[in-house]
């Protein structure tokens, strides 16, 4: 009788116990969640007065002056990473192909994948002192190729990474069946590639996505400027970049436009992440 | 039937020998050499670019606490030690939140919920961190200056950790907005290794009687104690380099201070901030050895990852 009663107190302070622990979770979770979303929020409030249409198509105006746009700097970092893209999604997806292909158990698979991990946890500023020490130093000059380089290392291992992954998990049935009908392994890979199709166009969506909200590296090789890009091997606008200087200026509109410029990289990135689960979940 | 008889019976006397093969394997091989090429050019590069810092200033460099362009002296204690400081806040507020919020998404919400919060939390992990420095700049810094400094410095202040004049940016804020830019990383890593324990050693916990908190602190986290700590372990190589989060709220002083609310610098942040300006190669050469120390700092701690999750590999039958 009496040992009932204490387990029922017993099996009451575990209840509440786990009830406030339980509380407590959820609240903190609402709270890191909400800080969180409450962020974007904020970027959007202050962001979206000044998308307006001048911001799409005028170049900078003078330090101090309201008006002008940001134009060079959208056409800008659109150059920079659909260069980064050009260079980075072959020679990542190449290296991929050798890791899940040829490299499975080899000493240069193990070599390359380590190096592959170093390089995907290396700090962007890091890659962007890199190229201007191989790119700027050599040629005197900041410049769109420096930049789009660096873009494209940052975008090299997490693009290997993903086809190794995506590639290893298309069963080798499929590539015994081609081989076995007589075709040559790269046409073999081939069909491995069409039936990987979903996950790596995912990660390659989510390498540019990535690659076009980094400043870091491009702060030391493609700079920034205030005209139009015309010839990568200058200095090319970008939209970070440009939110970076922007916002240490002391000019009220140039901090506005930094919000502006914020706002449309954030969207940008998101949309592309968003583009890119859309494709995952289409594989499966 | 003729074709394909001739085909069966001797392939490689009809056709000419396929280059195809050789040389699709060639290329990939090359592809995959070029990242070794690239991690040796790296390392090579930075010792290179720094070597007029490193003859001039010796090992002495990573304990001196100047940093005078105008004299050429440099020193990187202050820029190591803001490196760690600002990473090390920002793993102790980040790892035990994350902890909760997987917990949360995995234990405690109704999939109604924990979906699309799951979803929206890796979104999060995708924006890019000047995006958390704008917010940090702007929004953040001045409720530091306005509320939590002086609270802190009313209740806290007999610490020397929080005392001198709130100015918002500082040490502290710029752990803070780390903080909240791994959080969403820290915690979709974390959710993946929590979701990978196997139902049944749960439901034997709930079968005992055991509740949700019992199961929770007994079973969930100490089958998936490995696989955070490499969570963890991802995060933080993540913070240590993290450069423009931290650039825009951590005021850029090379002085070594002993409060939180001073300005302060890090290896990544001193970086962004002095090197486009830098002209003499003194300055440039110690700025470049600041890199070479931050690319040690995380080839360390990528070494430590790599290790560590590959004995977690080894050992995943015993759990993660």
């Amino acid at each position: 009788m009496r040992e009932t009663v204490m387990r029922r107190r017993h099996a009451r302070g575990r209840k509440t116990v786990d009830l406030a622990v339980r509380t407590a979770a959820s609240l903190a979770a609402l709270l890191g969640i909400g800080v969180l979303v409450l962020i974007l929020a904020e970027v959007a409030r202050r962001g979206a007065p000044a998308l307006d249409l001048a911001f799409f198509t005028a170049l900078p105006g003078p330090p101090g002056v309201a008006g002008g746009g940001l134009a060079n700097a959208i056409l800008g970092t659109l150059a920079l990473t659909a260069a980064a893209t050009a260079v980075g999604v072959p020679l990542g997806m190449l290296a991929g192909v050798y890791l899940s292909e040829f490299g499975r158990d080899t000493r240069l698979g193990a070599a390359v994948r380590f190096c592959v991990n170093v390089l995907m946890g290396l700090p962007s500023i890091l890659v962007g002192l890199f190229v201007w020490t191989v790119l700027v130093v050599p040629f005197r000059s900041f410049s769109g190729h420096a930049g789009a380089v660096a873009l494209a290392l940052i975008m090299l291992p997490v693009v290997a990474r993903t086809t190794e992954d995506m590639l290893a998990l298309v069963p080798h049935a499929l590539r015994e069946g081609a081989l076995a009908v007589g075709a040559p392994r790269w046409r073999a890979t081939l069909i491995a590639f069409k039936a990987a199709r979903g996950g790596l166009v995912t990660g390659v969506l989510l390498a540019v996505a990535r690659v076009s909200g980094e400043t870091a590296p491009l702060l030391f090789t493609a700079l920034n400027s205030p005209f139009w890009p015309r010839s990568m091997s200058e200095p090319v606008a970008n939209l970070t970049v440009t939110v970076f200087q922007y916002a240490m200026s002391p000019y009220a509109d140039w901090q506005a436009k930094a919000w502006g410029a914020s706002l449309l990289i954030m969207a940008a990135v998101l949309t592309t992440s968003l583009l890119a689960r859309t494709f995952a979940r289409e594989r499966t | 039937m003729t074709d394909r008889h001739a085909t069966t019976a001797a392939p490689d006397r009809r056709r000419p020998r396929p280059w195809g093969d050789p040389l699709f394997r060639g290329l990939a091989a090359a592809a995959a050499g070029f990242f070794l090429l690239l991690t040796g050019a790296i390392l090579l590069e930075l010792t290179r670019g720094s070597s007029l810092s490193l003859a001039k200033f010796g090992p002495s460099f990573l304990w001196s606490t100047a940093w005078n362009p105008v004299t050429g002296d440099f020193g990187a204690f202050s820029s190591i030690a803001g490196t760690l400081v600002s990473t090390a806040i920002a793993m102790a507020l980040a790892v035990p939140l994350s902890l909760v919020i997987a917990l949360f998404l995995v234990e405690l919400a109704p999939p109604a919920v924990a979906k699309p919060v799951g979803a929206a939390i890796e979104l999060l992990a995708a924006v890019p961190s000047i995006i958390y420095g704008m917010w940090g700049l702007f929004v953040f810094a001045p409720l530091m200056s306005d509320h939590v400094q002086p609270f802190l410095s009313d209740h806290l202040g007999f610490l020397p950790l929080f005392q001198g004049p709130p100015m918002g940016i500082g040490m502290l804020t710029a752990g803070i907005i780390l903080a909240l830019m791994i959080l969403p990383f820290i915690t979709s890593v974390m959710r993946d290794v929590l979701r990978m324990v196997p139902p049944v050693v749960k439901e034997a916990g709930y079968g005992m009687g055991s509740t949700v908190w019992e199961v929770t602190r007994q079973v969930t986290v100490r089958y998936g104690a490995r696989g955070m700590a490499g969570a963890c372990l991802l995060g933080l190589g993540r913070a240590v380099g993290e450069t423009m989060a931290v650039t825009f709220v951590i005021g850029n002083n090379h002085r070594v201070g002993t409060s939180l609310f001073d300005a302060g610098n890090t290896i990544a942040s001193a970086l962004a901030n002095e090197f486009a300006e830098a002209a003499d190669p003194l300055y440039l050469s110690a700025l470049v050895e600041l890199g070479l120390v931050l690319f040690l700092i995380t080839f360390a701690i990528q070494g430590l990852t790599h290790v560590w999750i590959r004995r977690l590999e080894r050992s995943a039958g015993r759990g993660l």
